[in-house]
């Protein structure tokens, strides 16, 4: 299964096994969704079920937010994460404050699914990773998978908690990225990053899209002769302490790697949660491997998009401190 | 409920340029009767009890604005002026309907059963206050009676209001009704036009209600819009919109109970335009005399005035002594000062409440930080109101 399977996959098991949730946003149904994630689900469930919206994302989730208000567990998609800022309002003043303002009396358990990130030659527009903003609204849980496993246990898990969820999806290896997926039912924990590959000199921190950047730098590494430690995030928030503080006691040596433009990025906030705690156990600064403080560019994308050379060259450089 | 003399805009008839400028009515000015056949339907108790709600909205607003003067309480936002078109679309709603207000509904809340108590809690922020002094006053919320907690946010409500109604008919729960209000400044947002698609291709069970009370703060109404109406909005996206004069709170009552009805059919949904006038100020934040002719106001407060209309319509039906509004008063007044006692006597919310409810559960980001505040030494509380 790819990703986009593994999203649809997890969304009919989640139609099929609770009547409440209901899909809806910019060609989903009929169509299937400009990715596909929806395709099937519009002729399974029907039109009251997979809903095909008005062309408003503020519309998508502000009625979203009414339909979890009222007992329903919506997952309105954002057809890309570029488009999500006229719901910006609705996501962070109302979506995210809705049980707290109400003193817990109103829950809003929506899953918003978007598409994020470039390397699709997608521009300015199709490329965007806009987590840092999320992650910064108290009352958002924000998760980010890199491969088709994760994506369909993670979905499942946001589907199946009652807080709203930002689910960012990676378009890039949406159907580059294949894995064994069961069929049935599984749920993966959302907080838990996962360590992909085991390493004892420096641990590399990627999510999403650059996970598989992660990877890759670190094979080069190995070959090398440098012993990298990966952790795929998952969760951006909350974030996985636990595991960061304790891959960072083993290796004393951390890079941090992000498409999001670096500064304020989320990035800078591991950095300064990691070294609050570990900081007797740092080798070396923290360092950052990210996309730069421009726009996206289109022409210039693979100069901006970090890629293992540029990772492994901030292996080196943390190494050599 | 008969459809009487209401007639929309949208409707199809042809007439609708010539009620763009029109406002429905049922009782004038002086308190005589427009249409004796549509005002059958109101009898006396009920007339009555929407005088009742309008007088404890008066009452319950003068004393909190005198509250929020003397310093013992926050923000206020009153209705003043602005009775009938909350008590006319609160009696005009049952109580399995959904209501998603705005700043100045807290009494359709009230009039469906929110207790006194509880709204006061909220505006003293107090341990009692059932959404545990998490907002700005007059932001009540009551999930017994379907009464949903407002955003300070202008317009972010309508969609709200538009969903709960599309989940109402996802659902097949026939028979409900949401309804959602907003000010008129309201309908230049965004999520007001948005929130009307939405409605319309739909066709969710929902009552839409625009208070146009012709400021937001000091923005008049031909600064906000160019449109020969509010209710014309409505009409570009496919809505029955209704213009009736929110004064008069049997037309309030009866302009919005048609629509209900029509929603509870299953007959979609309509915009209510209620012309009415803001004779407070925004807020006790804020000064009118700057930016508007105050003579305009006091004609507002004096023969245009909605309690004043009701008051003369019941007592020349024989459903009001004369002097009986005066003992009501008294009695709502009695009744908010004791609450009043009682919810100003209430402690603040625990600290460690700052962390509820962002979530379910609390993140470990959220226990780490609490237990820091509370290791840290912590400034004392400024003055509480």
């Amino acid at each position: 299964m790819n990703i986009i399977e593994a999203v649809r996959s997890a969304l009919q098991t989640q139609m099929r096994a609770d009547p409440r949730v209901v899909v809806l946003g910019e060609d989903v149904g009929k169509f299937g969704g400009v990715f596909r994630a929806t395709s099937g689900l519009y002729d399974e469930f029907g039109a009251d079920r997979v809903i095909d919206t008005p062309l408003a994302e503020a519309g998508i989730i502000g009625t979203a937010i009414g339909m979890a208000l009222y007992g329903l567990r919506p997952v309105p998609e954002i057809q890309f994460g570029d488009f999500i800022y006229p719901a910006f309002d609705q996501i962070v003043n109302e979506l995210a404050k809705f049980r707290y303002r109400s003193g817990g009396q109103y829950p809003c358990p929506v899953v918003i699914r978007t598409p994020v990130g470039g390397g699709i030659r997608g521009g300015h527009y199709h490329s965007q990773s806009p987590e840092a903003l999320f992650i910064h609204t108290p009352g958002l849980k924000v998760v980010a998978p890199s491969n088709p496993y994760d994506a369909k246990g993670l979905l499942l898990a946001s589907m199946r908690q009652n807080d709203p969820v930002l689910f960012m999806e990676p378009k890039r290896i949406y159907r580059a990225s294949k894995a064994d997926v069961p069929d049935g039912e599984y749920t993966i924990e959302l907080g838990k990053a996962r360590i992909t590959r085991e390493g004892a000199q420096v641990t590399v921190v990627a999510w999403s899209g650059m996970v598989t950047i992660a990877e890759d730098a670190a094979r080069l590494a190995g070959e090398a002769g440098i012993s990298v430690e990966v952790i795929d995030l998952r969760t951006l928030l909350p974030f996985d302490i636990d595991a960061l503080i304790a891959s960072t006691v083993k290796t004393g040596r951390v890079v941090i790697v992000h498409e999001a433009p670096r500064t304020c990025g989320f990035g800078a906030e591991l950095i300064a949660s990691i070294q609050e705690r570990a900081m007797a156990h740092l080798e070396a600064p923290i360092l950052r491997v990210t996309g730069f403080d421009t726009p996206f560019p289109y022409s210039l994308e693979h100069e901006y998009l970090p890629n293992p050379v540029r990772v492994l060259a901030a292996i080196r450089q943390t190494l050599e401190w | 409920m008969a459809r009487a003399s209401i007639d929309s805009v949208g409707d199809g008839d042809g007439d609708d340029e010539a009620l763009v400028g029109r406002v429905f009515q049922l009782v004038r000015e002086d308190g005589t009767a427009v249409d004796e056949a549509a005002l059958a339907d109101v009898p006396r108790d009920l007339a009555r009890r929407l005088f009742e709600g309008m007088v404890r909205i008066r009452v319950t607003d003068a004393r909190m604005m005198a509250l929020q003067r003397q310093g013992r309480s926050g923000f206020y936002g009153e209705a003043m002026g602005q009775e009938a078109a909350v008590v006319g679309s609160a009696a005009a709603s049952e109580p399995q309907d959904w209501i998603v207000p705005a700043l100045r509904e807290a009494g359709v809340g009230l009039f469906r059963g929110m207790t006194l108590d509880s709204y006061l809690a909220q505006i003293f922020g107090n341990a009692a206050d059932p959404s545990k002094g998490r907002q700005l006053p007059c932001h009540p919320c009551d999930r017994a009676h379907h009464y949903v907690v407002m955003s300070s946010c202008v317009s972010t409500q309508i969609p709200h209001a538009v969903g709960i109604a599309m989940a109402m008919k996802i659902a097949g729960d026939r028979g409900k009704v949401c309804f959602g209000f907003m000010g008129d400044g309201g309908t230049s947002e965004p999520d007001f036009h948005v929130a009307l698609e939405f409605a319309g291709t739909s066709q969710a069970p929902c009552v839409l209600i625009c208070q146009n009370n012709q400021w937001a703060i000091s923005t008049p109404g031909h600064v906000q819009t160019a449109a020969a109406s509010i209710a014309l909005k409505g009409v570009g996206y496919g809505i029955e919109a209704i213009r009736a004069d929110g004064n008069d709170v049997l037309a309030v009552y009866h302009a919005v109970k048609y629509a209900a009805d029509k929603a509870r059919r299953g007959d979609g949904p309509s915009f209510v335009e209620l012309v009415t006038y803001r004779v407070s100020a925004h807020s006790s934040s804020d000064d009118p005399s700057r930016y508007r002719d105050e003579s305009v106001t006091e004609i507002w407060r004096g023969t245009r005035d909605p309690i004043r209309r009701l008051e003369t319509y019941l007592i020349g039906r024989g459903w009001l002594a004369a002097g009986e509004r005066d003992a009501m008063a008294q009695a709502l007044e009695a009744e908010v000062r004791d609450a009043i006692a009682r919810q100003e006597a209430t402690p603040p919310p625990a600290l460690e409440t700052l962390i509820d409810d962002v979530y379910e559960q609390p993140t470990w980001l959220l226990r780490e930080q609490l237990a820091g505040l509370v290791a840290a030494p912590r400034a004392r509380a400024p003055h509480q109101h």
